[in-house]
């Protein structure tokens, strides 16, 4: 371990408007940084509000801003981060703050019902299983992007959601992109309409911040990208038409 | 609450700003390029001397810039192309560096060329 024991913290407290506060936590062997979090909470001050539940980067309920940079913060090691033993938290970027550390995911969730992410089957318990070939390219291509755990960090990085707040955002043009690649999806005329309108897959301007920082190491820049063409194609075929939402 | 630059520090975000900035560039860059153009329409001897103007060191200097501003305007949306068109993963990052190594290419060629 390091000669220096303990970490200077300074932790976002209030909402939108705010302060921070500054506390000493010792330092341990593979700390993480919501071990940090919630040494305050429980040996340094109760009033301090955050966000966690697996502990093992499956929920995604944990993602905040550490040292300006959205994390998952239940696997992201104190070592990894720590500028000079000194550690900055905020809650996410691009959400409304509720307290402290705790954002309101609401629009983020939102969004991705207006990307229309729920999927879609045509089948009943009736009808035999879908095969669906784990070569194909349509599998290979949901596979790319299918594991995302809906922490926010890709919006909570995206430029774009903050110039434009109606903006759908990576993680929800990305699980669009994942159904769409669902061969038993029922949906995806008006899927692709849902996402190729102004605040949709268009408005991407391919900064990657997204890709950089999703802790899964996903590309919803590139699930965007797949949707650009899907969607122009559909308009060359007079297929996107009327469904397009602006 | 918004990010700032910690959480915009990163290549590809570079390359973006890049590609913006060479662009804005360019843009105010080719009024200039139409009028040195246009003089040659107004004679030869406007022209010549534009010219003797234009081989000063300083400003081939300046022209060197322009060269990696084009080039890196080049290159850079050329990457894109590639991002929105091709099924790229892993190797983007390759993509960016050889962007950026075409820019300083050209640029380079340039330099020995005239220097
Ligand atoms: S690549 Fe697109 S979605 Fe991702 S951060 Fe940039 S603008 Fe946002
Ligand atoms: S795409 Fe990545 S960063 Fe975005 S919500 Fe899903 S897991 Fe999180
Ligand atoms: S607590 Fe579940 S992902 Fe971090």
């Amino acid at each position: 371990m390091a000669a220096s024991s303990t970490l200077a913290v300074s932790v976002w407290r209030g909402k939108e408007s705010g302060r921070f506060q500054t506390f000493e936590v010792p330092r341990h062997e593979s700390q993480t940084v919501l071990d940090v979090v919630t040494h305050i909470q429980r040996a340094l001050d109760s009033t301090l509000s955050y966000r966690f539940s697996c502990r093992v980067g499956m929920c995604g309920s944990c993602a905040m801003n550490v040292n300006g940079r959205a994390r998952w913060t239940c696997r992201t090691h104190v070592a990894e981060v720590a500028a000079g033993d000194r550690l900055e938290i905020t809650p996410l970027a691009n959400l409304p703050v509720i307290k402290d550390l705790v954002t309101d995911m609401t629009p983020f969730f939102d969004k991705w019902a207006k990307a229309r992410g729920r999927f879609q089957g045509g089948r009943t318990r009736g009808h035999d299983f879908a095969r669906v070939l784990p070569e194909s390219r349509e599998r290979r291509l949901a596979d790319a992007a299918i594991e995302c755990i809906g922490c926010g960090v890709c919006y909570s990085s995206c430029d774009v959601v903050t110039w434009n707040p109606d903006y759908l955002g990576p993680a929800a043009l990305n699980r669009a992109w994942t159904l769409l690649n669902d061969v038993r999806d029922t949906d995806n005329r008006a899927r692709l309409g849902a996402v190729a309108g102004d605040a949709g897959c268009h408005a991407c301007h391919t900064h990657m911040n997204c890709t950089e920082r999703c802790p899964m190491k996903l590309a919803p820049t590139a699930s965007i990208a797949g949707l650009k063409r899907a969607a122009a194609l559909a308009a060359l075929k007079g297929e996107l038409g009327d469904a397009v939402t602006k | 609450m918004k990010s700032d630059f910690r959480a915009r520090n990163h290549p590809a975000y570079w390359a973006f700003i890049v590609h913006r900035a060479s662009g804005v560039l360019l843009a105010l860059f080719l009024p200039l390029h139409f009028w040195a153009l246009g003089q040659a329409l107004a004679g030869e001897a406007a022209l010549e001397s534009f010219l003797r103007w234009s081989d000063q060191p300083l400003v081939k200097f300046a022209e060197t810039g322009l060269v990696l501003l084009l080039a890196a305007h080049l290159a850079g949306g050329a990457r894109l192309l590639m991002l929105e068109f091709l099924a790229w993963r892993d190797w983007q990052k390759s993509l960016l560096a050889a962007a950026a190594a075409i820019t300083l290419a050209a640029g380079l060629a340039f330099l020995l060329n005239i220097v």
